[in-house]
């Protein structure tokens, strides 16, 4: 019996349990149904009675706008960058033209410097085939110097082959080193395009010696160096200009020469006679 | 790169000032010459240098002579060494890098091809 009633006690305790939760729940729904309410009221009043769809699409609208103007952006950017890389483009191509006119010019200079650092013809000459070789990458050639007396094209200096070839017979206006000297213009083939063989009388570029329009002499070259296929364009450029060089020093270390033996000789007769005789 | 010590080893007068022409891009540098082996091997016994520069033909002593010396000696062993020659085929080439050379730059030389080349060899040296 006593069982009985403390089961229905313990019934009727979880029952007032499960109302109280009840209770808390319905007082739950009820605050959030009157929030929902203010809510919905306050939006009507924002919205001065616009519906929630039509504020929805304006905000769509404006974020249209904004989307556009931000792919419009994007393109001009897009467009401002690859100017840019133009500009950058067009920038490193003119940084390695410099870098290589400053090559030429740092090569000019100490050519020309060397060239002019002596009036010893042997020393000079020594100097034009260094230059050759190093600067234009020559492996066989000849330096040639116009005898004013017998018109003749004759070797002072030769690289890269054993013995010097004959020029003896080589006149102005003959062949092509001839007509070099003639005209004082260069010649030039390819050696690379053409499978060109050395050839003594067909050099793959003869150059005048020239001072002004008097021409004094020809470098020719039959042979560039095994890593250099052919001329660069640079190197027509740079072959005039140390043929300049080269020629205003050859001729004025000849003349130094030529004056040096004068000097000396005179000054052989000068003590010759004011020498003491010796018999008085 | 500041103040780097260079020897240039070249007999030719014209192709040493050209080389040390380039080399004096890079700020507060100094510059040993020597013109051949053997003057090279007396002017390091006088000075340390960070890189050697050397051509192959040259009376005395020639380049790959003293590229070999330098590798037996402890001394010069992991300095970094570039040639700088006419000579230039592939069995040259291999000749001088496998003596111990780090690089072989066939003449004529463009002075950015062999400031690139010193720039390499210096940032991989420890």
């Amino acid at each position: 019996m006593a069982d009985d009633h403390s089961d229905i006690f313990k019934k009727s305790q979880e029952f007032l349990q499960m109302l109280s939760k009840q209770k808390d729940f319905i007082q739950d729904l009820l605050k959030e149904n009157e929030r929902l309410r203010f809510e919905v009221a306050n939006l009507r009043q924002r919205g001065t009675g616009d519906t929630v769809d039509s504020l929805l699409r304006q905000e769509l609208d404006l974020l249209k706008k904004r989307l556009a103007q931000i792919e419009s952006e994007k393109q001009e950017l897009a467009a401002a960058c690859q100017r840019v890389e133009e500009e950058n483009k067009d920038f490193a191509q003119r940084y390695v033209e410099i870098e290589e006119q400053n090559n030429n010019l740092a090569n000019l200079y100490v050519a020309s410097y060397q060239l002019h650092s002596t009036l010893d013809f042997q020393e000079v000459v020594h100097i034009v085939l260094e230059i050759i070789i190093n600067l234009i990458g020559a492996e066989v050639f000849c330096v040639m110097l116009l005898d004013e007396k017998t018109n003749e094209l004759g070797v002072i200096a030769q690289e890269g082959h054993e013995g010097a070839p004959s020029f003896s017979n080589i006149r102005i206006g003959e062949g092509i080193l001839g007509t070099v000297v003639k005209t004082g213009e260069p010649y030039y083939i390819n050696q690379a395009e053409t499978g060109y063989q050395v050839d003594f009388l067909h050099p793959i570029a003869a150059i005048p010696l020239k001072i002004k329009e008097n021409v004094i002499g020809v470098i020719s070259i039959y042979k560039l160096l095994v890593q250099k296929d052919a001329f660069t364009a640079v190197d027509y450029e740079l072959f005039s200009l140390l043929a300049a060089h080269a020629a205003t020093s050859i001729f004025s270390s000849k003349l130094y020469s030529q004056s040096e033996r004068r000097l000396t000789t005179i000054q052989g007769f000068l003590d010759l006679l004011t020498a003491p005789t010796g018999k008085q | 790169m500041e103040g780097l010590r260079f020897l240039v080893v070249e007999d030719s007068p014209t192709m040493r000032q050209l080389i040390s022409f380039s080399l004096k891009r890079f700020k507060g540098c100094k510059i040993v010459e020597a013109v051949d082996g053997v003057d090279a091997l007396k002017k390091l016994q006088q000075e340390e240098v960070d890189m050697i520069l050397t051509d192959i033909n040259m009376p005395v002593m020639d380049g790959l002579k003293l590229v070999s010396l330098l590798r037996q000696n402890t001394k010069t062993r992991s300095l970094p060494i570039i040639i700088i020659t006419t000579e230039g085929a592939q069995e040259d080439r291999d000749r001088g890098l496998a003596l111990g050379a780090n690089a072989y730059i066939s003449k004529p030389i463009q002075s950015s091809h062999l400031l690139k080349i010193i720039t390499d060899l210096l940032e991989k040296t420890p």
